[in-house]
């Protein structure tokens, strides 16, 4: 291992047991049926193999990281992300392979991590500290920065079991961030609190990663990969799919639709009977290049296409969606037939099998998650069918106005909005 | 920001999957002093907040449990002490270790399923978990050891130099309950069983050890020699003579510290081996 490596991995891999046997086991009980059955089985010619399955959440991962590079890791849901984080922390041995990690290395998988609720406030710093691995002394060195950035002074002799939520996490980021490891394994911790406190989040981060600490950051959030790293890694099925510098590395991974599918179909048992003669078939979001996605960038035109099938010979339909963003804020509405035009041309739709499609112009949505409610209904007369939660997906902002700042922008749209300055002379 | 001084002579970690048996590392638990008096510290503040009568109950445990047997198979079974001490003197000397041995079983056995949320986010020394919980149940015992004392001035059973023995085989205590833990508890993060056995296994135990009664009603010989394969037999049997005086331990507690000796080296092993699964299981 060189001088200037912090961190090398090679072939690292990690499988687990799923399915029957593991489950199976789970009680006494079971084990002793298992162990019977596997005792009958010597007396048989074929030896049934068991039903054990077993899947690799990563295989052959390969990587190096300098001392004080900060590397991105992204990739959607169940990419192996985590579980790799989970090795690098030495909460998980891995299956196979190798790495070493020069240094003390802190982990955050999870902010507020052995925070007990009936301990105060300044109790719980110390129970934290240790449990994140910081001495005693180094504790009380940095008690008061901690209780400053995590703003709950007044509350620090209460037991957190009494704190809001957003104080509660104030306090255990703030624990986190004042931990100071030579490489520091971070996994979503950005996604807490409010957008002052992320901002605060940010700018603790990257002053982590100014520092000449080696930082690897997990995250689905495609600005604060950016922002934060200068390289990433791209997992998918628990293998690396390339390492590139981050800006490359995202539009890798949001062009080519690796994030989760984008699209929602609808079984028929899902479809209450009432809604006839109207039958939802499915819901997707595309993103430029026409490839169904989870994950567009709100700086290209992004479509959504609803597919429905009409029963019968149908008057006045409109067929639209509600967009909200997680929180259940709505953001718009908008229908298919909103075009005096177009509503002239559809008022009577004979049965058959259609496609409405909508295009949400660049610059509009800001980064986040984002809810779409599908309806179709005929106004003042009939609500043929509604579902609130059809389908979710993520815009990610990187690109888009205001950007080059590194700091969350509250709001669920980000428009490019024409500005002029003028100079009216010196003074 | 602070330069830590780690920075300039690195310590390097090495990943890679763990084979077989492996010993404990003590080093690294020296290491993680500091965790395990924190979780310790945090296991004492933790139990009797928000009761209402707080460090009380580490003295009324023991004290209602010596009541009732007092009155069961002192009173009304009129058991034979065996000597001349006055039942309830005779029953609490027992029970005090055993309240330390049953409670240190009891959290140990639950320690690493109670603590999953710190099991599957950080690395440490697995075994600090059982470790610790049951270093805090000894504080409790200190407090309790209080009341033994008061009773005796009450009884007018004079302290000896003796006294000082119960320091070794309160240590014998807490290691045949932190051996039984280790076993327990690495198995309960696979079996969940083992949360609804505990409490039996703790009554058949409490009535395998001369608690409300005393050994003299077990025979002599093979017999006895199988019962004191029992280390709670020769921690309880210390302690009375520890206090009182009379028949000084016999081959009995030799038995009893070598069953711990075998329990504990066989649970570090066998935790050791199961601990790498914990993150994964639990």
């Amino acid at each position: 291992m060189e001088k200037d490596t912090a961190i090398i991995v090679k072939g690292i891999g990690k499988r687990y047991k799923i399915g029957a046997s593991q489950e199976r086991q789970d009680t006494l009980r079971d084990l002793m049926v298992s162990q019977t059955q596997k005792f009958a089985d010597l007396f048989r010619k074929n030896k049934r193999r068991s039903s054990t399955q077993e899947i690799w959440a990563l295989r052959n991962v390969s990587f190096e990281v300098k001392q004080g590079q900060a590397l991105g890791i992204i990739g959607r849901n169940g990419a192996g992300k985590s579980t790799l984080l989970k090795i690098l922390s030495r909460v998980t041995d891995p299956t196979e392979g190798f790495g070493e990690l020069r240094g003390r290395v802190g982990s955050l998988l999870e902010v507020g991590t052995g925070f007990h609720p009936e301990l105060t406030g300044r109790e719980n710093i110390f129970l934290n500290g240790a449990i994140l691995g910081m001495h005693k002394k180094e504790i009380e060195a940095r008690f008061d920065e901690i209780v400053d950035f995590s703003e709950v002074e007044k509350f620090i002799d209460t037991p957190v079991k009494r704190y809001s939520s957003g104080m509660y996490l104030r306090l255990a980021f703030a624990v986190a961030a004042h931990l100071e490891p030579e490489i520091l394994v971070v996994d979503e911790v950005l996604a807490v609190g409010d957008a002052d406190f992320q901002r605060k989040c940010l700018g603790k981060m990257s002053d982590v990663a100014d520092s000449g600490r080696t930082v690897l950051f997990v995250s689905h959030n495609m600005s604060a990969i950016q922002r934060l790293t200068q390289e990433s890694l791209v997992l998918d099925k628990g293998t690396v799919l390339m390492r590139a510098p981050s800006g490359e590395a995202v539009d890798f991974y949001l062009n080519r639709g690796l994030s989760k599918v984008g699209e929602r179909y609808w079984e028929e048992d899902e479809i209450p009977a009432n809604s006839a003669p109207f039958k939802p078939l499915a819901i997707r979001v595309v993103n430029k290049a026409g490839v169904v996605s989870d994950s567009v960038r709100s700086v290209d035109p992004i479509m959504i296409e609803i597919d429905y099938e009409l029963l019968e010979d149908l008057t006045g339909l409109r067929v639209g969606y509600y967009l909200n963003t997680t929180r259940g804020e709505p953001v718009f509405t908008s229908f298919d037939l909103d075009d005096e035009a177009l509503f002239k041309e559809y008022t009577g739709r004979p049965k058959g099998v259609y496609t409405s499609r909508c295009v949400i112009p660049p610059h509009t949505l800001n980064e986040g998650r984002f809810v779409l409610g599908i309806n179709a209904s005929s106004y003042m007369v009939k609500r043929y069918f509604q579902d609130d939660q059809a389908l979710s997906f993520s815009v990610d902002a990187s690109g888009a106005a205001g950007t080059h700042w590194p700091e969350p922008r509250p709001g669920a749209v980000r428009p490019a909005l024409e500005w002029t300055i003028e100079e009216r002379g010196r003074a | 920001m602070a330069e830590t001084k780690t920075l300039t002579s690195p310590q390097v970690v090495t990943i890679k999957p763990s084979k077989g048996w492996l010993g404990i590392n003590l080093r690294e638990l020296w290491q993680y002093r500091e965790l395990i008096y924190f979780l310790t510290w945090r296991d004492i503040k933790v139990r009797y907040k928000q009761a209402a009568l707080g460090v009380a109950w580490a003295i009324l445990q023991p004290v209602l449990t010596t009541l009732i047997t007092s009155v069961v198979f002192g009173l009304l079974l009129k058991v034979d002490t065996g000597s001349d001490l006055p039942y309830p003197v005779f029953t609490l000397a027992a029970q005090l270790p055993w309240h330390l041995f049953q409670l240190s079983l009891q959290k140990s056995s639950m320690s690493l399923v109670s603590n999953s949320n710190l099991i599957t986010k950080i690395y440490f020394p697995r075994i600090i978990i059982p470790l610790s919980s049951v270093l805090a149940v000894l504080v409790d015992f200190g407090i309790s050891l209080l009341l033994l004392f008061g009773a005796m001035f009450i009884y007018k059973l004079p302290l000896t130099w003796n006294a000082l023995w119960l320091i070794p085989l309160t240590l014998l205590a807490i290691l045949a309950a932190l051996a039984v833990g280790l076993w327990l508890s690495a198995l309960n993060v696979q079996y969940r069983d083992i949360q609804q056995i505990v409490p039996f296994l703790l009554q058949i135990w409490m009535y395998a050890t001369p608690i409300v009664y005393p050994i003299t009603i077990i025979p002599e010989g093979l017999i006895r020699n199988l019962y004191s394969l029992n280390p709670m037999v020769g921690v309880v049997q210390g302690f009375r003579w520890a206090l009182f005086g009379g028949a000084a331990p016999d081959m009995s507690l030799l038995y009893s510290g070598i069953a711990v000796v075998v329990l504990l080296i066989s649970g570090l092993y066998f935790f050791r081996r199961m601990e790498k699964t914990f993150a994964d299981v639990v």
